[in-house]
């Protein structure tokens, strides 16, 4: 697989292409497919009714509300092949849980069959949560009550004992300045540049410039801004060739600046929301998981 | 005009070359190498805590605690800089100490099964639980240096970005081979049925 010598640019293209290959090959193995965020509780193992579930959802829903940080249940029947360890921590980075300024996720994942139980715990809780806190909370809480069958009273106990450690962390609440601020500042600062900068920019470099080369240096300086900004080559050139466009056209009055309101708009598409607020659940896309937490069995 | 026009395609085809993606990739490279050090780090410093619990019990099979102390004596002398990534013979060494350093505590772990008094010591429990979860950290940092290392290499070797590789002779990073982490990595599943 690996060409001794540079000479050989046709190895070297096959070699890549076998890597490509084998990467997208690799994660082919038999695994738990990772199930889709529906909810604050997610019981695939038919173990809660409705009315249980209801509560544990309201409790946790009520408690992102409050503090922001996001708890998810999740029963499954089994991990197999996959320890539940890696299984977690791979349904929890997938899943991205917790708020997207702050990444306070935490995930408790049954598997019932296994008879395995696992709190994983995102890098921004290991504070709150320790691995030896989640561990007291499996060994005292969870696997007494499962040991008896008892899977909404230990998970209803559970969360409540992980709640209290999470209050007692100063993480920023809700609606704060703090949060609002770190969510905002990127548009503003965007819609700035789009509205003001550009055509300022045009003016002046068309008229220093002449028509067409003025153009041509504005499109290129936005491209630039907007590769410095996104990193993307594609939405660069998009947002060079709107601005190109736009600052042709306005020369003639015509054509008020829909180009770059494109070709910049395209780099919002991977944004996701904030802390989800009152109606439906959806992750923040914050939490990074680092494999924090404990595991338990009963 | 021309020539405004050739600079333009110059500065977009160099960044299409993936000049810019060699540096993203380099240094997130760098980062997941600096978390798996981190987590190395915190094993290591739990095995004093842990030596010294299992001492205080009698009769506690030496040979296991002795390989244990000379595997993190081996481990930590191993002076680890950012050049390590780009000396395979280095990054072998490196990875067969803390190889030999998770094996060692895997089995100190296993025959303190036998020893009822270790398994009822609270201090004891609580350092397998740290012991158990910087070992998860350790994956998990391994698993995502694999991954920003498997990104870089494709990009170092695939076309056309293998010409920018050339150019600056960006070697393709190594990264960890199976005969090292036997002790970590679990067996695969070997079915013949399945296609």
């Amino acid at each position: 697989m690996r060409p001794a010598n540079g000479s050989a640019c046709l190895i070297r293209l096959c070699a890549g292409l076998w890597l490509t290959l084998a990467l997208m090959l690799s994660p082919a193995q038999a695994q738990q497919a990772v199930p889709s965020l529906t909810g604050h509780v997610i019981d695939q193992a038919a173990t809660l009714d409705a009315a249980q579930l209801m509560q544990l959802e309201n409790k946790l829903a009520a408690f992102e509300r409050e503090a922001g940080t996001q708890i998810v249940l999740l029963l499954v029947p089994s991990t197999q092949p996959e320890d539940i360890a890696s299984y977690a921590n791979r349904v929890a980075n997938s899943w991205k849980i917790g708020r997207k300024e702050v990444g306070d996720g935490l995930l408790l994942i049954v598997a019932k069959n296994d008879r395995k139980v696992r709190i994983e715990v995102a890098k921004t809780l290991e504070g709150a949560v320790p691995d030896l806190a989640a561990r007291r909370v499996i060994d005292q809480t969870l696997t007494p009550h499962f040991r008896q069958g008892d899977f909404v009273g230990g998970l209803d106990a559970a969360t409540e004992q992980l709640m209290a450690q999470i209050r007692g962390e100063a993480l920023p609440v809700p609606g704060s300045p703090a949060v609002r601020a770190l969510d905002s500042i990127g548009w503003q600062d965007l819609a700035l540049l789009l509205f003001v900068a550009i055509p300022v920019l045009a003016g002046v470099a068309r008229r220093v410039l002449g028509s067409g080369l003025g153009a041509l240096a504005t499109g290129t300086l936005v491209g630039a801004v907007a590769l410095a900004l996104t990193a993307s080559l594609l939405i660069a050139i998009l947002a060079g060739v709107g601005a190109l466009l736009f600052a042709l056209f306005s020369s003639f009055g015509t054509g008020r600046g829909t180009g770059i309101g494109y070709g910049l708009g395209g780099g919002g598409g991977g944004w996701g929301s904030g802390s989800g607020g009152g109606g439906g659940f959806s992750s923040g896309g914050g939490g990074d998981f680092g494999g924090g937490g404990a595991s338990g069995d009963w | 005009m021309t020539r405004w026009f050739l600079i333009l395609v110059s500065v977009a085809t160099l960044t299409g070359c993936g000049y810019n993606d060699f540096q993203r990739l380099d240094e997130q490279t760098t980062s997941a190498w600096s978390e798996v050090l981190n987590q190395y780090q915190r094993r290591a410093d739990l095995v004093p805590n842990i030596v010294a619990t299992v001492k205080g019990e009698a009769a506690f099979e030496q040979e296991t605690l002795t390989k244990v102390i000379e595997a993190r004596a081996k481990a930590t002398s191993i002076q680890v800089t950012p050049e390590t990534l780009n000396n395979p013979q280095a990054f072998q060494k490196f990875q067969a100490a803390q190889g030999e350093l998770g094996s060692a505590l895997g089995r100190l772990i296993a025959v303190s099964e036998q020893y009822p008094s270790l398994k009822t010591n609270e201090g004891f429990r609580d350092l397998r639980v740290q012991l158990e979860g910087t070992e998860n950290r350790v994956t998990v940092a391994r698993n995502r240096y694999i991954q920003s290392v498997q990104a870089y290499n494709v990009l170092a070797r695939s076309f056309p970005s293998n010409l920018t590789a050339m150019v600056f002779s960006y070697q393709p990073k190594p990264s960890f081979a199976v005969p090292n982490e036997a002790t970590i990595s679990t067996p695969p599943v070997v079915d013949f049925n399945k296609k």
